[in-house]
């Protein structure tokens, strides 16, 4: 914490306040959050700022993945080292799993992403959470740029563009009808960079993904992505070795990486700072097929 | 680098998306495939130019379809300032969506074609503004390059505002010439109005000295969570969290706990795992006493010879936010600072119509979008400051029972 004499908190120290304002808030006034993981730098941070909204006391909800299957085994340790060292209760809740059950239906067509929504509702629903914390930022893109803090959610999950809330100064609303729960984005007004500044400032342990290291990949639709069992070569696509690193972290199978040497975070801030491409322009396999894929997977309640 | 939050207002195609859209662009905020994506659509439209607008567009579909959008966000750095833009579209929901946009922004940024000059709308803007207590205004004067960079043209509209401005409570009003689309002063000073000796936009936002917005002499610490850990290692701690609304806080210092009016002193003051040696706003913290007494969420810490009001009569402006009027007799839910409380609706002493600021006294409701002077009387008594003097405890909201939805937003008097 830089301390001024003109008692101006920095821009990290601000959105550092906020973000640990709004998880007291829905703690003190909403019965069951959740945290929902996801194992990329986002959902860490959030990690981070509960702890520290909480300190001394441990985090007083429990953090709940989704499991596509698909999830690289870098990101699955360094979940596991957080939990362990926070003493956090994790929750997995596993697509393969709402496939056998029937909550979700694996047409061979859909998008294991897709798949997610499905089996992430159900399991806010049998665990009647009440409130679900997720690492969206608003600067991702156009869609998210108008998203409440407090996102509220009918009893089928959906976010009803219709009728959301006004949100003003910093007094949320945490209103709820039985069945009814809300998602919450305590990062909305952190950038990219931010985010990056913040991991540097605090020294947080993230998947050694995001950082250099060499991997076998190959190009599909214009994005290198990771050999892997899960990953069939298809016709023509050959694997190379590549010195890479990955901007966003998911289903392994369509989460891209870029050729990079940054190798620590110090460089990553710097590559990110001077990047021109977005992060899910260059590496996110789901968003790309429409401009309003985020919007209508939104409205079915994804993150 | 600090942080500025500021909210946009303008009429249609007064350039509102183009100034936006310029200032993410020059300050490299837009990335190659969304610039990309805007030189295509642009070329598909049959345009000569890039459209600037269509890098915030997405808004304007929407209002088509009927989706609520009252704000939208957009974020760009300097390597001075982080900004945060509260961009707040359209005129058939106006009111209620510049309320909110207002409501947390340090500064207020107002368009107007030049070639129009004032309308109706800009001293609306202002108006609303100034209600917030959005203490620093700018009126940027667009598309001078339509009207030859006419000096007079300028003056005329700069002049005629500061004369509507001076009637409000307006502390700061810095007015600029500029071509949004042209970036004449929006980033750099432009050659074309060498008779403007002023900076450019940029410039003045990067430099608006807004520290001394704060309010930092009465000390006002809303308590939002107890914090007990009920550990070994922290077996006695007990420690109460929240967000500085005001004042500066030290260990040390003599505090009071209202409602209760008990005493004590701060035995300390944590923030994460390091003890900190002052807490000042917008700052979240733990804050201990060297007294074990019985404190609870909605209670507020303050300093024993300065405190906030304490009633159960609020005396407001309220802006209304839903169809269903406000009228007397109703009974609402109120969240203000961290305590909740029902409230009733005692009468509607006039509604302020921000065009003229006439106040119709004849009126005793209000409709969506309306702003008006209400007294409520609440179920608890709730420790307020007039929102003249503290945006945090000056302000709450309105919540119908029933649905849950937020109806209005009130800053008392
Ligand atoms: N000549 C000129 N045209 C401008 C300027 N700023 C905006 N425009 C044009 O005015 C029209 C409306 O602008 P837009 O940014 O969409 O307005 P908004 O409705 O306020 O967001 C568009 O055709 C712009 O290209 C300017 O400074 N000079």
């Amino acid at each position: 914490m830089t301390t001024q004499p003109t008692y101006r908190l920095s821009q990290l120290d601000e959105l550092e306040a906020e973000s640990i304002h709004i998880f007291r808030e829905v703690v003190a006034e909403l019965e069951r959050p959740v945290l929902m993981f996801s194992g990329g730098k986002d959902s860490i941070v959030m990690l981070r700022l509960a702890e520290k909204a909480f300190h001394p006391a441990r985090i007083p909800f429990p953090v709940l993945q989704v499991d596509t299957g698909y999830d690289f085994p870098e990101v699955l340790a360094c979940r596991d080292s957080w939990v362990d060292r926070l003493g956090v209760r994790l929750l997995v809740a596993s697509v393969e799993e709402a496939i056998a059950d029937g909550v979700v239906v694996d047409d061979g067509r859909t998008s294991r992403n897709r798949l997610q929504i499905g089996t992430l509702l159900h399991a806010i629903e049998e665990n009647a959470f009440t409130a679900a914390f997720g690492g969206g930022r608003r600067d991702e893109e156009k869609a998210r740029a108008k998203e409440r803090v407090y996102s509220h959610r009918d009893e089928f999950g959906q976010w009803d563009p219709k009728n959301q809330r006004p949100e003003l100064w910093s007094l949320y609303n945490g209103r709820l009808h039985e069945g009814e729960h809300m998602r919450v984005f305590p990062l909305s007004n952190w950038t990219e960079l931010d985010i990056w500044d913040y991991i540097t400032r605090e020294r947080i342990e993230i998947p050694s993904i995001y950082f250099s290291h060499r991997r076998r990949v190959f190009e599909r639709d214009g994005m290198l992505l990771s050999e892997s069992e899960f990953n069939p070569l298809r016709e023509g696509e050959t694997v190379q070795e590549r010195t890479v690193r990955f901007r966003t972290v998911g289903d392994l199978t369509l989460t891209g990486c870029v050729e990079s040497e940054a190798a620590t975070l110090e460089e990553i801030v710097e590559e990110v700072g001077a990047s021109r491409i977005t992060e899910r322009g260059a590496t996110r396999g789901d968003d790309r097929f429409s401009e309003a894929a985020m919007e209508d997977r939104k409205k079915e309640g994804y993150f | 680098m600090d942080l500025l939050r500021f909210a946009t207002a303008g009429s249609v195609d007064d350039g509102k998306s183009t100034l936006i859209g310029r200032l993410l662009l020059d300050s490299k905020s837009i990335f190659e495939d969304q610039l990309e994506a805007v030189e295509a659509t642009s070329r598909t439209k049959g345009y000569d130019y890039t459209d600037l607008a269509l890098l915030t567009d997405g808004l304007r579909s929407e209002r088509e379809q009927g989706i609520t959008i009252d704000v939208a966000y957009r974020y760009f750095a300097t390597p001075k300032r982080k900004f945060i833009i509260a961009d707040t579209p359209g005129h058939v929901q106006y009111t209620r969506n510049m309320v909110t946009g207002a409501s947390t922004a340090d500064l207020g940024l107002v368009l107007v074609d030049a070639r129009q000059g004032l309308t109706e709308q800009s001293r609306r803007h202002a108006v609303i503004l100034s209600l917030l207590r959005v203490r620093h205004l700018v009126l940027a004067v667009n598309k001078m390059d339509l009207v030859d960079f006419d000096r007079a043209t300028f003056e005329r509209i700069r002049d005629e505002f500061a004369a509507f401005t001076a009637r409000l409570n307006v502390p700061d009003l810095t007015v600029i010439p500029i071509s949004a689309l042209q970036g004449d002063n929006v980033v750099t000073r432009s050659e074309n109005m060498p008779w403007y000796d002023g900076s450019s936009l940029l410039h003045h936002l990067e430099n608006v000295h807004i520290a001394a917005d704060r309010e930092l002499r009465d000390v006002r610490f809303p308590v939002q969570y107890v914090v007990r850990p009920k550990s070994d290692e922290y077996h006695d701690y007990r420690g109460y969290a929240g967000q500085v609304a005001s004042g500066v806080l030290k260990p040390g210092d003599e505090v009071m706990v209202l409602p209760s009016g008990l005493t004590s002193r701060i035995a300390g003051i944590d923030l994460f795992d390091r003890e900190i040696e002052e807490a000042y706003p917008p700052m979240s913290v733990v804050v201990r006493l060297e007294d074990d007494l019985d404190v609870s969420r909605g209670d507020m810490i303050c300093r024993p010879h300065n405190q906030p009001d304490q009633s159960q009569d609020v005396d407001a402006m309220v802006c209304w936010m839903t169809k269903e009027p406000l009228r007397p007799r109703q009974k609402l839910a109120i969240k203000h600072t961290t305590r909740s409380a029902r409230a009733v609706v005692k009468d509607v002493q006039y509604r302020l119509d921000i065009n003229t600021l006439h106040r119709d006294a004849d009126t005793h409701e209000l409709g969506l979008n309306e702003i008006g002077r209400v007294r409520l009387r609440t179920t608890q008594q709730l420790l307020t400051d007039p929102y003249e003097q503290n945006r945090v405890t000056g302000s709450f909201i309105l919540i119908d029972e029933a649905t849950g939805v937020t109806v209005g937003a009130g800053m008392i008097n």
